[in-house]
């Protein structure tokens, strides 16, 4: 791993440019909780469709709401559901990983594997509309569709970092020393994959914001009066012509935030994995 | 490769069997039946009760699980309990515009991605490379609707090159289709062709890396050479990959775009059949996306391991 220092700033470009993007969103987003230039809920038809200007920094919607507003408390909504849908795989999916990568060949790993096969066949879209046909939509299914998608993800990266370092003299060690291979996964594998778990981490948070975006936007995600970027989007599809500005603004916090999130990823895997700077994809 | 085939065909079919059981299982817990909501609250319970007879829905549980599977096994998917008429028809229908959407996202997707990604890779650390990972990056961050829609505005309202929506079907003309699915392709395919692209320039520079390709330049071959006799070949392993997991992909996330475009594909039939609460509908597209990322995942696997023999021995 390379050290991180002041002097070499320039070479952890994206880490620095992904950090500050997604720092900016986490930000409005918390800052929502205390305060918005105006109320989200709050409908004023005299100022509807407004362009950014003094007052409306980002303009106004076709009731006359605040965009601004409704971009710091829907980063709110996004940040949330893709954190949690994240925390749902990490959870479920490493101790999965590390109990198959500890039991390689076994049935068990056969078993948790094809478990996750099966998993991959159902994309996370094609849950969110079998959870809604049962439960109705809402943004907790989409927290529910996208963390079940996540779990297999988690599992097999595990698993295979985790198989590699099964192989190394000092997990041979940890064996001779008697410690049995629950405690070995979780004293000495698991630190392990840590650093590979945290930037997957963030690659699945960025993926589990553009699949929030997605299911809101057909309307399987948060629903009115929750503000969403995915449903500001949906609203605004039949005034595109006329009012540009409400797709304009909700897609690009999605594309930074996204953008950021990738580029925060990809700057730690450079910190953890130098040799794949140049080769990634 | 038999054993090998034989041994993923057997996962194949478990998979199929699994996956068919959760899904009629899921949809079953729905709360309220089909019947009452169809009938409305004033229903008389005599015509409730027919109609619950006519629809089958007083069989048990179990019995019209295996009812439905041998149903889906002789392509007889049930009867719609909205519209009442044949579900396998409805599909059919539908699936005349969602998939050939999703091969022509595939196709513009590959032919976009591979000169990119071949350029980035000879070229890198250029200005072309770090341009190209610049663009990948952000077209990685794009949703693809929020791209539909500005497609629409800049294609379809500004310069009235395309229709904003709607298909006017087949019997109307192969090029007319075609031009009406071209903007919806291309918001699916953009996005696709910022991944395989990335993926096509970082297995390229993998392969060239490799002592066999130093050795075909020692042997007097020129870069173009090496690039399009060897390097091409191998790197195409897990590219190819990439375009089979893309292809199930584009198939449920074309759902999504169909929306933008008003395209009467499987998306608008499952989200008619949400909001009418025609589960046996629902039940039945869900299957039949679920049977299509297995069966590619099972075509990439075989592809794989006819590729590269030692997956032969790992299932």
């Amino acid at each position: 791993m390379k050290k991180f220092s002041i002097l070499n700033i320039g070479k952890y470009r994206n880490l620095i440019i992904g950090s500050m993007l997604s720092l900016l969103f986490l930000s409005a987003a918390l800052v929502s909780f205390l305060w918005t230039p105006f109320d989200v809920t709050e409908i004023d038809i005299t100022n509807k469709l407004k362009t950014p200007g003094q007052i409306y920094w980002l303009g106004t919607d076709h009731f006359g709401r605040d965009i601004l507003s409704m971009i710091m408390v829907g980063a709110r909504t996004s940040i949330a559901v893709a954190l949690v849908a994240v925390g749902i795989g990490i959870v479920i999916g490493t101790p999965l990983g590390l109990l198959s990568a500890s039991r390689k060949g076994g049935w068990l790993d056969e078993l948790i594997m094809r478990g996750n096969d099966l998993v991959f066949a159902f994309p996370s879209l094609v849950i969110a509309i079998l959870i809604t046909a049962v439960f109705g939509a809402g943004a907790l299914n989409a927290i529910i569709a996208i963390g079940i998608f996540n779990i297999p993800v988690f599992a097999r990266i595990t698993r295979g970092a985790a198989l590699s370092i099964w192989e190394k003299e000092f997990i041979l060690a940890a064996r001779v020393a008697g410690k049995s291979t629950t405690r070995i996964s979780y004293e000495h594998i698991l630190p392990n994959v840590m650093n590979l778990l945290i930037v997957q981490g963030t690659i699945q948070f960025s993926l589990g914001i553009l699949a929030e975006a997605g299911l809101s936007y057909v309307g399987l995600g948060a629903q009115p009066p929750m503000p969403s970027w995915g449903r500001m989007l949906a609203d605004a599809q039949t005034m595109v012509s006329f009012a540009p500005h409400l797709a304009l603004i909700p897609g690009t916090a999605i594309i930074l935030t996204v953008l950021g999130l990738n580029l925060m990823g990809d700057g730690m895997r450079d910190i953890f994995d130098p040799k794949l700077r140049n080769t990634r994809a | 490769m038999l054993r090998y085939t034989l041994k993923r065909l057997l996962s194949l079919f478990i998979s199929l069997i699994i996956a068919s059981f959760i899904i009629f299982f899921v949809i079953e817990i729905a709360p309220g039946d089909p019947a009452s909501f169809m009938l409305g609250i004033n229903a008389q319970p005599e015509t409730l009760a027919a109609l619950k007879e006519e629809l089958g829905l007083n069989i048990p549980k179990h019995e019209r699980y295996l009812s439905w599977v041998a149903g889906m096994l002789s392509g007889d998917f049930g009867t719609s309990y909205t519209y009442r008429t044949p579900i396998n028809q409805m599909i059919a229908d539908r699936m005349w515009v969602s998939l050939p959407l999703a091969v022509y996202a595939l196709l513009i997707s590959t032919l976009l991605a591979f000169p990119v990604g071949i350029y980035a890779a000879t070229n890198r650390g250029k200005g072309g490379d770090i341009t190209i990972m610049g663009a990948t990056q952000l077209g990685i961050a794009v949703p693809n609707f929020w791209f539909a829609m500005i497609m629409v505005l800049i294609f379809a309202i500004n310069l009235r090159w395309f229709s904003a929506g709607g298909f006017p079907g087949w019997e109307k003309g192969f090029f007319l289709c075609l031009k009406s699915l071209t903007l919806p392709a291309l918001s699916l395919a953009l996005p696709q062709a910022a991944i395989l692209s990335r993926v096509m320039r970082s297995s390229l520079l993998d392969v060239l890396s490799e002592d066999y390709i130093r050795t075909a330049r020692a042997k007097g071959l020129n870069k173009r050479q090496s690039l399009w006799r060897h390097a091409l070949r191998n790197a195409m392993i897990p590219v190819l990959t990439i375009i089979g997991l893309q292809f199930a992909f584009l198939m449920a996330g074309s759902i999504i775009i169909e929306q933008v475009f008003f395209l009467p594909g499987l998306g608008r039939l499952v989200f008619q059949a949400i909001s009418q609460r025609d589960l046996i509908v629902v039940e039945s597209v869900v299957m039949i996306l679920v049977f299509a990322v297995i069966m590619v995942n099972f075509v990439v696997d075989l592809s794989y391991a006819a590729v590269d023999p030692r997956l032969r021995n790992r299932v």
